[in-house]
């Protein structure tokens, strides 16, 4: 009558080891940038400009990647740059789901007046147009790290928010919150011992999901150059930079694309993976 | 002496004022079996959800009182009411696959309530839970209490939170259709279980049911709900034998005959249900008048 033999060892799987590599290696990437970067990052040298990548004419050694329109090292400033995005990535993306988790939560659970000042609020929130308002936010808070990093929790709590509150909701429907009640069990504890755990796997993919956001977000402003100021680099500025140059130099851009675009990926794909294992019903 | 477990005069309606039960009255000795018998939406749930102080949010109590070995439940504070319920009541509930919490551990879920909310020890509730297990059979409880719910059958959760809501020896346990979401070959175990572990341990039981073959078997007495009215309050024998509300009579006809196949189901009267809509909507113009 217990219906499977219990595996509970299931493998991890090809996408949790791919995206979890990408992740794992950009993270040692970042601690170890000033040691295994090939150049400084900001040198720059107008004899070594436009320098093609490692398997084309012209090539000149340890520009591996090639190098920009002022001399600057691709791979280096790559390195540097997934700095930033991890940054802002892990702390961004995590403040904005305590701060939307916790209040989808209680939208959900408590309902009432609660649930209505919290659904309204995200309802007039969502009606800004979210690239103004984080243009604008940077406007009046300058720009800079912490700028980027709270206008992206000021924009997209309402997103677990939402979902978490939906969640939550079919969740407290469910029998074994009518049971709990019926045993005795306070309202809050319910919340905290009976609801959460079950909202837990949603929440996870979230912040994943988020923190591929999160990256794209920084590299967007700083696309527009509203991100820290440009003598760091960072891969939307490597974007930006590399556009007006892109038939001359086209690994100038491609590069920080590529990197870019494996990150978001590997957030996302690792958020599935996550969910497949956190989640009891799945596993 | 006044009842373990009466209902005077309970009246709950939606928000709206839609009524939902209708000035219900009834009486449970201590150890009684007492069957609650309806049609869908007839309110028979509402009954047991109000007792346990779970009413769905949108529902409120317009009058009434539920004595409670001698207390009004509706008077109490949410405190008070968690603290007399939690430790003298209980539910199993209808549908066993949302009963149990996806995420936790069997054991966790039985032992949890002992030890967080009755004070009990850990060893004690640990070493409860197994003797529980054992008491509705199960097989192997020591993989069981390890498990997650969906790594179960539905029967097999049945009796799980059969042996749950026996756990902390409650006086009283509202048993919200229990057998319906599970196959009849199922039901017929459950149903037993029940009767076994009720007559065991002296519970008194009120068996929300839309089954009267199920009341038959498990109750001694039956109350029978339409339209959140009680209209027919009686034993067992002489509901079966002499029932006296045409509602009835014609309920007890309409119940299909297994030994006879080819006979044709009769439906429940229109002018049966017709003249019970017209008391209710009597009933409910009074009721309006008199606020």
């Amino acid at each position: 009558m217990v219906d499977t033999p219990r595996n509970i060892n299931r493998k991890i799987g090809l996408r949790m080891w791919l995206s979890g590599g990408w992740l794992l290696f950009l993270l040692l990437a970042t601690l170890f940038a000033p040691i295994i970067s090939p150049h400084d990052p900001l040198a720059q040298d107008l004899f070594a400009s436009r320098l093609p990548p490692f398997w084309m004419d012209g090539y000149e050694a340890t520009y591996y990647l090639g190098s920009d329109s002022l001399g600057r090292d691709v791979l280096s400033r790559i390195l540097y740059g997934a700095q930033i995005a991890l940054l802002v990535a892990l702390i961004a993306s995590t403040a904005t789901c305590v701060i939307g988790a916790t209040l989808g939560v209680l939208a959900g659970y408590y309902g009432g007046w609660v649930d209505l000042v919290i659904s309204r609020l995200v309802d007039i929130w969502m009606a800004f147009p979210p690239v103004l308002f984080a243009i604008l936010l940077i406007a009046v808070l300058g720009t800079g790290l912490t700028s980027i990093i709270i206008a992206i929790i000021v924009i997209d709590w309402t997103r677990f928010c939402r979902v978490i509150r939906a969640e939550t909701m079919s969740q407290s429907a469910m029998d074994y919150v009518a049971s709990a009640k019926a045993a005795g069990r306070a309202r809050f504890g319910i919340m905290i011992k009976e609801i959460v755990p079950n909202v837990l796997p949603t929440i996870v993919v979230l912040l994943t999901l988020e923190m591929g956001i999160a990256v794209i977000v920084e590299a967007i402003l700083s696309f527009v150059n509203l991100s820290i100021s440009t003598d760091f680099p960072t891969w939307g500025g490597m974007i930006s930079e590399g556009r007006t140059s892109v038939h001359q130099a086209w690994w100038v851009i491609v590069f920080p694309l590529i990197t870019l675009f494996l990150t978001v990926l590997s957030f996302s794909q690792l958020g599935e993976g996550l969910k497949d294992r956190f989640d009891p019903v799945l596993r | 002496m006044t009842a373990f477990l009466s209902i005077r005069n309970l009246s709950i309606s939606l928000q709206n004022g839609e009524r939902i039960l209708r000035s219900v009255n009834m009486e449970l000795a201590r150890g009684e079996v007492r069957g609650l018998v309806g049609e869908s939406g007839a309110g028979k749930s509402m009954i047991g959800k109000a007792i346990l102080g779970i009413l769905p949010r949108a529902l409120k109590i317009d009058e009434g009182e539920i004595l409670f070995q001698g207390k009004n439940l509706l008077n109490l504070n949410p405190r008070e009411l968690r603290k007399e319920i939690g430790a003298n009541a209980a539910l199993i509930p209808q549908d066993p696959l949302t009963a149990l919490n996806p995420s936790h551990r069997i054991g966790r879920q039985i032992t949890n309530r002992l030890v967080d909310i009755l004070g009990w020890s850990k060893g004690d509730a640990v070493k409860r839970t197994y003797d529980l297990l054992d008491e509705v059979r199960i097989p192997d409880p020591k993989r069981v209490i390890n498990s997650f719910p969906h790594e179960l059958s539905g029967g097999m959760r049945q009796r799980i939170l059969i042996a749950s809501a026996f756990a902390a020896e409650p006086k009283l346990i509202i048993a919200d259709e229990p057998t319906t979401a599970l196959d009849v070959t199922v039901q017929k175990q459950i149903l037993n279980l029940i009767g076994e572990m009720q007559s065991r341990h002296g519970t008194t039981l009120l068996f929300v049911t839309h089954d009267l073959g199920v009341v038959s078997k498990v109750c001694q007495s039956l109350s029978v709900l339409f339209l959140g009215k009680v209209i027919e309050d009686t034993n067992v024998f002489s509901f079966f034998d002499s029932p006296t509300h045409p509602y009835s009579k014609a309920l007890l006809a309409a119940t299909p005959k297994y030994t006879d196949p080819e006979s044709d189901l009769i439906p429940v009267s229109e002018e049966i249900l017709n003249s019970v809509k017209e008391e209710v909507v009597q009933l409910d113009l009074e009721w309006s008048n008199g606020r």
